[in-house]
This record gives C-alpha cells, sequence and structure tokens, in this order.
C-alpha cells in the first residue's frame, strides 16, 4: 500500500480514500442517506427510552424511568384481567349444583373448555391427553371410580390428591402380601385364580374354592367380600373388566406381592378454586361422571 | 481529527480499544448485580439444596437437560397461566451454575417439583412414551441401573461454599449421612437431616429401597423444584421486588 493522496476516481466520480494497491485505488463512496439518518434516529430514540424507562444502573438501584414501568406489575394486572373476565361465570360455578350447571349452556361451555385446557397442562400428562389413562393411572372417561364419580367426588379428588401431601389427601394402602410375607406362594397363587373368576372368567375352581377363606379374611375387609369394593376406601371393584394394573393373571398377581397404589398430586395448592371447579366439571362430563 | 490508522497498525493498542469497548456492556449489565443488594429478593423458605439433590442437580447437568427444559417462568401472562408464579432470581440464588437455560424443546420445569409422582417421573425417564405417547424425550433408563456416586459429596458442598452458598460446617461434615437418610428414610438419622434442611422430603424416590440410584437423586431434585420459596410472605407489590 502505498500512496496517502486523497482524490476523484476518474471514471466514477467517487472521492477516494487515498489507499492504493498497485495502482488500484479504494474508493470511500458515502453511506446511504437514508441509512444515516435512521441511524441517527435510532440514538435520539435510545435517549428518549431512557427517560421513560427503567434503564441505567445507579449506586443503589436503577433509573427507574418516568414511566414507572415494571414487568412484573404488568403481568399480574394482565393476569388480573384474565381473572375478572372469568369471575362472573367462576363464581356461578363454585355454588351451582351439578344439574344447574348442566342446565345452563354457556356456564356448561365455560366449564368444559376451561377445564379441557387446565387438564392439558397439568393432568394430560399422566391421565393420557385423551384422559384415556394408562396402566397405573386411571382412564377417566369410563364409568369405573376409584374414589368416586359424582361432582364432589371429583372436586374433593383432585383438591386434596391420593396418597399426597394435603393432610386431608385420600388415603389408603393395599398391603404388599408377597413382598412383606403375609401370604404364601402358594395362596397368592390361588387368590389369582379367585379373582380372575370374580371378574366372571374361567378359573381353575379347586383354587377358587382353597382361596375363598383366605379371600374372607385379607381382602373382603377393602374390596368387600362381593369383591365389588368400596370407594370410601379407594379399593378397586374387581367384579369388572377394567384393570389398572392389568387384568392378565400375572398382573394380578403382581398387585398382591407388592400392593402398588398410585400418588395424585395435591392440586388444591396448586390451582385456584375456580380452576378446580371448571376441571371437575371437565372429567365429569367426559362421559362416566354420575 | 482522529485518524483510526494509528489503531489499525498498532495491533496492541487495537486489542486494548477492543477491551474498553467490551467492557462497557459487561459494567453496565453485569457488575451492577452484584453489589446492587435489590437483585435478589428478599423471600422465606429458600435454602441450601441438600446433598441428594445436588447430586440430582449434578446428573441434570450431566444429561444436559438444560439444552431441551427451562427453568425460567418469564412475567408473561401466558407462562404465569401454565407454570404458575414467575420465577424470582431469589429462586437461583444457590444455583452454580443456573439452569434457566434458553431453548423448550419440552416444557418449562422451574415449578414442577410436587407436579408429577414420583411413580410417573420413574416411568417418565425410563420410557418417556410410556406415559406420553407424543413426547420426543430420549429415555433415561439407565439411571436406574447406575447406583450413585457420592463419596465426594461433601466436596460438593464445599466448592458450592466457595461460590457463596451457605453450607455450614454442620452439613459439610453429614453431608454423606444427610444424602443417605433422605434417599432411605428407614435408615438413621432422618430428624438430623431435617434439622439441616427444613421441610426437605424424605423418601425412597426410585420405588426400590435397597439401594441408592441416580433415579433416586434426579427424582429428588425435580421434585424440589420451585417448592422452595414461601409465597404466603412474599410480596409481590412492594416496591423492592419490582422489575
Amino acid at each position: 500500500m502505498v500512496g496517502k493522496k486523497k482524490g476523484v476516481d476518474e471514471f466514477s466520480g467517487t472521492e477516494t480514500t487515498g489507499h492504493e494497491w498497485d495502482g488500484i485505488r479504494e474508493l470511500d463512496t458515502p453511506l446511504p442517506r437514508w441509512w444515516l439518518w435512521v441511524f441517527y434516529a435510532t440514538i435520539v430514540w435510545a435517549f428518549g427510552y431512557w427517560i421513560l424507562y427503567p434503564s441505567w444502573p445507579t449506586l443503589s438501584g436503577y433509573m427507574p424511568g418516568i414511566l414507572h414501568q415494571s414487568q412484573r406489575a404488568d403481568v399480574e394486572q394482565a393476569v388480573l384481567e384474565l381473572r375478572s373476565k372469568r369471575e362472573e361465570m367462576g363464581k356461578m360455578l363454585g355454588t351451582a349444583t351439578l344439574e344447574q350447571i348442566e342446565a345452563d349452556p354457556n356456564l356448561f361451555q365455560f366449564a368444559r373448555e376451561a377445564g379441557k385446557s387446565v387438564f392439558g397442562d397439568n393432568c394430560a400428562t399422566c391421565h393420557g391427553s385423551g384422559a384415556q389413562g394408562f396402566k397405573g393411572y386411571p382412564n377417566l372417561n369410563d364409568d369405573v371410580w376409584l374414589w368416586g364419580g359424582k361432582l364432589e367426588d371429583i372436586k374433593h379428588t383432585i383438591q386434596v390428591g391420593v396418597r399426597s401431601t394435603s393432610p386431608d389427601t385420600r388415603q389408603s394402602q393395599m398391603p404388599a402380601f408377597g413382598r412383606d410375607a403375609m401370604l404364601e406362594s402358594k395362596q397368592i397363587d390361588d387368590l389369582v385364580e379367585y379373582v380372575v373368576s370374580l371378574a366372571g372368567r374361567p378359573a381353575n375352581t379347586e383354587a377358587v374354592g382353597r382361596a375363598r377363606q383366605t379371600f374372607k379374611e385379607q381382602c373382603a375387609v377393602c374390596h368387600g367380600e362381593d369383591g365389588k369394593g368400596k370407594r370410601e376406601l379407594g379399593a378397586p371393584n374387581l367384579t369388572d373388566t377394567e384393570w389398572l394394573y392389568g387384568g392378565e393373571r400375572s398382573d394380578i398377581r403382581a398387585q398382591i406381592v407388592t400392593g402398588r397404589g398410585g400418588v395424585m398430586p395435591t392440586w388444591g395448592s396448586r390451582l385456584d378454586p375456580m380452576t378446580i371447579d371448571a376441571l371437575a366439571v371437565y372429567v365429569h362430563s367426559l362421559g362416566g361422571g354420575e | 481529527m482522529f485518524d483510526h490508522g494509528i489503531l489499525e497498525r498498532h495491533s496492541l493498542l487495537l486489542v486494548v480499544g477492543i477491551l474498553i469497548v467490551v467492557a462497557i456492556g459487561g459494567i453496565v449489565e453485569i457488575a451492577p448485580l452484584f453489589y446492587l443488594e435489590s437483585t435478589i429478593e428478599k423471600v422465606q423458605g429458600m435454602r441450601p439444596y441438600t446433598p441428594l439433590e445436588l447430586a440430582g442437580r449434578a446428573i441434570y447437568m450431566r444429561e444436559g437437560c438444560y439444552l431441551c427444559h427451562s427453568q425460567m417462568i418469564r412475567p408473561l401472562r401466558d407462562e404465569v397461566e401454565r407454570y404458575g408464579h414467575y420465577s424470582l432470581a431469589a429462586e437461583s440464588m444457590y444455583d452454580h451454575p443456573f439452569q434457566w437455560g434458553s431453548k423448550r424443546t419440552g416444557p418449562d420445569l422451574a415449578r414442577v417439583g410436587g407436579k408429577y409422582s414420583d411413580e410417573w417421573h420413574r416411568a417418565h425417564l425410563a420410557d418417556p412414551r410410556s406415559v406420553v405417547p407424543e413426547s420426543v424425550m430420549p429415555p433415561y433408563v439407565f439411571l436406574e441401573k447406575n447406583e450413585l456416586r457420592f463419596d465426594d459429596i461433601a466436596d460438593s458442598l464445599r466448592a458450592n461454599r466457595i461460590v457463596g452458598v451457605p453450607y455450614t460446617e454442620d452439613m459439610i461434615a453429614n453431608a454423606r449421612a444427610d444424602l443417605i437418610a433422605q434417599a432411605m428414610p428407614d435408615a438413621n438419622g432422618v430428624d438430623a437431616f431435617q434439622k439441616r434442611y427444613p421441610k426437605a422430603s424424605a423418601r425412597d424416590f426410585d420405588g426400590d429401597p435397597k439401594r441408592i440410584s441416580e433415579m433416586d437423586a434426579l427424582i429428588a431434585y425435580l421434585q424440589m423444584l420451585g417448592t422452595l420459596v414461601d409465597f404466603s410472605t412474599y410480596k409481590a407489590d412492594a416496591p423492592e421486588n419490582r422489575r
């Protein structure tokens, strides 16, 4: 690079920077005017922004700006507005009986829509996006309810959870008859046949006979002598065709051995009452509500 | 007029100039967060992570969970509606490094604690599609099989103390015992553990009471996330908590 002499390029008429490499000179084309003015405008804009909005840090805090804008205040305002939009319907929902809700199409639709969106965010992870359930997580579309299928029952279950942290949580624990050696392996084999027979499927009649007394002593207190279950204990009906942990003989055996029980979180401390009301109506309306 | 040819011809001078310009951004945006007392909200309930949670947190980082999951509920209406109260600075004050993340292929986890059961977490981590068919999360079934290595857990606490987490001598001395007590509540020492870490939950997280697996540690960490701050005593509309 040689020379520092600035000049005007004879072909384009543009000024040069004075840099020259082997006879090639560098043009000093000015920035487009419109671009330059936009650039200056953004600098002016920044000054306005500093004055209006929170900007520079200081020794003890920050310049709050004359608008005193706060993102946290804004979001609280936005949530309040949302709640107030829902408030009227929400209040009606909290006090209305099932018949009243079902009789009012607007209220019913509101509850279903609100409930559906909350269900997707919070419940679908375990119960499935169609509330169809998975092994160990009950199907909510059918009419089989462990803890009751009335609107109030469903609402209460959502509020306190099952085997959860709330002091009022729905609580029961099936013993691990096999793992804790409460029954012998042979007795469990017989019980499996007995449970299969309760469900109306063909079973080994001798084993069923042997297990009758064991069932009466060990199982009937929760599942009932007829095996139809007791909802106050969350003990499932064994005579139907729905199985939480599977209906194969191996599934039934595994359940008697380990006594699994699902955990449902306490939602009363996470969701507000109106949301729980809507959720209860949604679940109730899925098809199996009583 | 200033001739930038001088800067361009002296590389050392150019380096110094670059450093000065870049430092301005840091001085204005980062440095004040260290000296301003109002950066971290005054809240009740925050405690250092228990040794088991800390071990779980290390697994969370090792597996790169932060690449797909954020831990930062932004102050936006839809996020607050979906995930709960927006995240506070105080909630990550014992995080070294923080796990805010920057991408949500999966959902935010800042308040996942208590949202699902331990059993669900086990099933979901081992085979995500067994409980969420539409999930794209990879399976982490090996966490169940891997014994948790925690012979160096006291050193983890010590390292965190160096960067400002208030672990006491007592906590460091009992780190190993506390880790075992939290994952195996039948063992002795649960009372002493819960005295050191108030309201920390001690239970068998991985469904196998006989051993402490990496699954135990990770689920203990997940079930604690977002549950520490007592929001009933937090004054969101106090001027010092406004941002």
